[in-house]
């Protein structure tokens, strides 16, 4: 285990780091990132480049350890039993170059009764060929919290392919809510994978926001599985797709125990010649279980619209603030 | 006193179904115009085709606002003209926050005048301005909120459809207030209310019936009007007393002897 309060940097404090650094950094703003966040000594952070641990920085209770894989960097974020972390744990996972390929293998392990908040930006501004594959484990403890928010910016190129894969465990009484937004610049390709699976008492919330044009896809396979007795599942969705943009919902939500609840919610404003698929998948293997779901494919909502426009605003600027709204 | 709306013969038809029939109605700058009429009489049709809303384009008849008639116009074009509506349900908009929602109308951005028109309609803007318009604002909050953003617009013209219903008692004073504000400032307030104290403060009011203005004159008047004769006639017929009745109901207001036309 690693000092407390001890900013480490893998490669020193070089001018060649530094240089690195302020392009990580310039990228992260970009994401929505604050670099002043990064900074702060309350504030635990990891800041990768490629496969460059830039900086690792932890606080009491959270326990950081990275390593640098051939392609990318794997990654071990340890919140201790009890802990309440004040401060987000700021992540900044990264691609400056324009090609590249990254994977990064994330655990996180979130400690009995413990809380945390991530904050994680991804950012690959000059992409023209960048692959990032992202592999986390994440186990949320008993009774334990975690949010855990998570900003992408891809550029304006289109040249990023980007596949998270997470795995989520929730422990008895653990809260999990994520929150997923690609909605600055360009997608490219995006096809995120999430398993769910939480026990008696656990509540979980996932959120994806997604801004599509020119020929991007957007592709979200959520699945969740209430298996615990009144375990709590909610997936809100909330694309735009234009141009010749597609984007493919897919949601499992499964009831597997006696007052278990779901809902899956899905909005997606599709303008131009672009595509919105949404497929909510439903399953119930306990009778004291209910699972529920609704969504609106299409143009935005015309009462909506109408308000906006009583207010002076023309057709278009209406629905842009519509879709600026739903995806915030 | 300036006439700065005209409907003339407004009819219109919705899935075959006719919705208003041949309305005439006159609206004046700096009056509250109180619309009455029971549940289904066609208020808030009348209101959306005033706006120009999709659906509500008349099948013949006349809207003229300033001398200029509207029914070629978006409701963009409307709104511009200075006209706007209070939505009797309004929408509900996830990520679009209170403060930026009642400030839309305005020419350019003002925080002072979003502050004062929310302080209007007793919403502090410390404690709204961030939140969303969205569902979860109550009933109350979000038509209060809808008034506030009618409000800071400072329009020529405000539709106001039931400003009223699902607000807080002790909230209702400073609606009341806002709507006497608005006529003061030069608006015309076309107010659709069901509430015995908004009609009787009102400068004039016009009572619908089966999609038409049966009758317009002094508030406390058309109320008790409305209140002896139209609602006992519906109750007698046990429904509204649609198209094919129309004519008869009309002979009937026109045979009491307290009627005045309506102000064709
Ligand atoms: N699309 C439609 N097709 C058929 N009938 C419609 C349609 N839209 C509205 N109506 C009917 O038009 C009539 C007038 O409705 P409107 O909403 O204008 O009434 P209102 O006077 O505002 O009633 P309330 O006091 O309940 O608000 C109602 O009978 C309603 O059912
Ligand atoms: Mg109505």
């Amino acid at each position: 285990m690693t000092q407390s309060s001890n900013r480490k940097h893998a490669s020193g404090e070089s001018p060649a780091w530094a240089q690195e650094m302020t392009q990580i950094l310039d990228a992260y703003k970009l994401a929505g990132g604050d670099p002043e966040a990064l900074q702060l000594p309350k504030v635990a952070t990891l800041v990768i480049n490629t496969n460059h641990i830039l900086a690792v920085h932890e606080i009491p209770g959270v326990v950081i350890h990275a390593e640098p894989l051939e392609n990318g960097v794997r990654a071990d974020i340890t919140v201790e039993p009890n802990t309440k972390v004040e401060q987000p744990i700021h992540l900044c996972f990264g691609v400056v170059p324009a090609d590249g390929v990254q994977d990064i293998i994330a655990n996180y392990e979130i400690g009995e009764n413990a809380t945390a908040q991530f904050l994680a930006h991804c950012s690959f501004p000059n992409a023209v060929h960048v692959k990032h594959n992202m592999k986390a484990h994440i186990h949320v403890s008993k009774n334990a919290s975690l949010t855990y928010t998570e900003e992408h910016f891809h550029g304006e190129n289109g040249g990023v392919e980007v596949y998270p894969f997470s795995e989520v465990m929730v422990d008895e009484g653990g809260q999990f809510f994520s929150t997923f937004a690609l909605t600055r610049g360009r997608i490219g390709l995006l096809s995120i994978d999430y398993q769910v699976y939480a026990a008696a008492n656990a509540v979980v919330k996932m959120t994806t926001k997604a801004y599509g044009f020119a020929d991007d896809k957007v592709k979200v396979n959520e699945v969740v599985h209430l298996d615990g007795e009144k375990a709590r599942g909610l997936t809100l969705s909330r694309v735009a797709v234009r141009e010749h943009a597609v984007s493919q919902i897919f949601t499992t939500m499964e009831g597997n125990a006696a007052g278990a609840r779901g809902h899956m919610d899905c909005t997606e404003i599709v303008r131009g010649q672009a595509v919105a698929h949404n497929t909510p998948l439903v399953v119930v293997r306990n009778d004291q279980a209910q699972v529920t779901h609704e969504a609106a494919i299409g143009s935005v909502n015309q009462k909506e619209l109408e308000a906006l426009m009583a207010k002076g605003l023309d057709e278009d600027e209406a629905v842009d603030l519509i879709i600026r709204g739903m995806i915030r | 006193m300036e006439r700065i709306l005209r409907i003339q013969n407004l009819s219109l038809t919705r899935e075959g179904r006719k919705i208003l029939e041949n309305v005439n109605l006159v609206l004046n700058s700096g009056q509250v115009h109180a619309l009455l009429g029971i549940n289904g009489s066609g208020k808030s049709s009348l209101a959306y085709s005033i706006m120009g809303c999709e659906g509500y384009s008349p099948d013949s008849g006349k809207i003229i606002y300033d001398g200029q008639e509207l029914n070629k116009l978006s409701i963009t074009e409307r709104a511009r003209l200075g006209i706007t509506l209070a939505w009797q349900e309004p929408a509900r908009f996830e990520g679009i926050p209170v403060g930026k929602y009642v400030g839309l109308g305005l020419k350019k951005p003002d925080r002072q005048k979003v502050i004062n028109a929310l302080k209007a309609v007793a919403l502090p803007a410390k404690v709204y301005g961030y939140r969303s318009a969205d569902k979860t604002l109550s009933g109350g909050e979000r038509k209060r909120v809808e008034l506030a953003a009618v409000y800071a617009m400072r329009p020529r013209l405000a539709i106001l459809d039931e400003p009223d219903s699902g607000v807080d008692i002790i909230s209702l004073d400073d609606i009341s207030r806002l709507i006497r504000n608005l006529a003061e400032e030069g608006a015309a307030v076309l107010l659709i209310t069901h509430r015995k104290d908004f009609v009787d403060t009102a400068d004039v009011a016009s009572l619908m019936c089966a999609g038409t203005v049966i009758f317009t004159g002094d508030p406390h008047e058309t109320r008790l009007f409305f209140e002896k004769r139209c609602i006992p006639h519906v109750e007698a017929l046990g429904t509204q007393p649609w198209n094919e009745s129309l004519p008869e109901v009309q002979a009937a207001f026109a045979s009491n002897g307290e009627l005045r036309s309506s102000n064709k």
